[in-house]
């Protein structure tokens, strides 16, 4: 009977400690929720660094989502099912972005791979060495030249 | 000239083609997620009485117009007299939204403006606001019978919108059974 008892209770006291989030734990992950969602009435700003009234909103509910003991992860799902992959600040990758996230790796390979493309080739300067009769003229000229 | 001497050019014209598109987007018209989804589930107080307590259930039966409101919207108090002109109608239940108000406030603009509405929901922290992805006011939302969000305007409800677009779905809403 006895291991029931411990493991009951080892369970209940993890149970008791996940419900029992702290407040600056809260506080912490709301920043970072907060960091990942755009405010939707202001464009291009997160609603943890907005001071407009829906983002203040929106970072109360977020933090009575997480005190109520969702992931970051159900919080931001949460947000995209009424506003949309907008609300999201980093576009995750899916069907429509795939342009948005493969065309800078795109344009890498093909800036290293342009010689061997355009099929230009490197121009190999072919010097010959100076004949006697040149240097002597070469001579010649700088000594004009310098007297 | 090579075909890949092109490539350069064929790739900044794509780009611009891109950038081209984006430009003709209006990145304020956020396209509503919840068409199609139930009106999520809140238990918010009427604007008139504290004590009284609605929830998701009392958007069920009827087809409904969703208005948000606040006293604090300039656009909100042009597109009054068209909402109360709707409720002479009686076509529609009436459910305004009172949106991050003060109760006081809200009351005086509703006695002020006059008060079309059936139900008035006192939605002062954006509980149910944020649930149906509202992102300013004036909202309009067509809900069915079942309680789906159907149609979303954003802005003024004209009375030519109201007309031409909102009560033709508020019909067709009507002849089904559910």
């Amino acid at each position: 009977m006895r291991p029931v008892f411990i493991i009951a209770a080892v369970w209940l006291s993890a149970c008791a400690a996940f419900a029992d989030i702290t407040a600056e734990e809260v506080e912490l992950r709301a920043h970072e929720v907060g960091k990942s969602l755009r405010c939707v009435v202001c464009q291009n700003q997160s609603i943890d660094e907005s001071d407009a009234p829906l983002a203040a909103d929106m970072r109360r509910l977020v933090r009575v989502q997480i005190a109520d003991g969702k992931t970051n992860q159900e919080v931001i799902d949460f947000m995209r099912v009424q506003y949309g992959d907008y609300v999201l600040l980093k576009p995750p990758v899916q069907g429509n972005t795939l342009v948005l996230w493969l065309a800078p790796l795109g344009l890498v390979l093909l800036a290293l791979g342009w010689p061997a493309i355009s099929g230009r080739k490197r121009i190999d300067p072919q010097v010959e060495p100076l004949t006697s009769e040149e240097a002597g003229q070469l001579k010649k000229a700088l000594k004009d030249e310098n007297s | 000239m090579k075909p890949a001497a092109l490539l350069p050019l064929g790739v900044f014209l794509v780009l611009t083609g891109f950038f081209a598109f984006g430009l003709t987007k209006d990145p304020t018209q956020i396209k509503t997620q919840m068409t199609n989804r139930p009106v999520p589930n809140f238990t918010l107080s009427s604007l008139e009485d504290a004590l009284v307590v609605h929830t998701q259930d009392d958007l069920r039966g009827r087809v409904s117009l969703v208005n948000v409101f606040g006293s604090w919207c300039a656009p909100c108090a042009i597109e009054h007299p068209n909402i109360v002109e709707i409720g002479k109608q009686d076509v529609v239940r009436l459910v305004g939204v009172n949106w991050r108000d003060d109760r006081a406030a809200g009351q005086d603009w509703l006695e002020r403006l006059g008060d079309p509405y059936d139900i008035v929901l006192f939605d002062d922290l954006s509980l149910l606001a944020i649930g149906m992805g509202v992102t300013g006011a004036p909202e309009s939302y067509i809900v069915d019978k079942s309680g789906v969000v159907r149609y979303k305007h954003v802005g003024i409800v004209t009375p030519q919108i109201w007309r031409d677009t909102l009560l033709p779905i508020v019909n067709d809403l009507k002849k089904s059974p559910i």
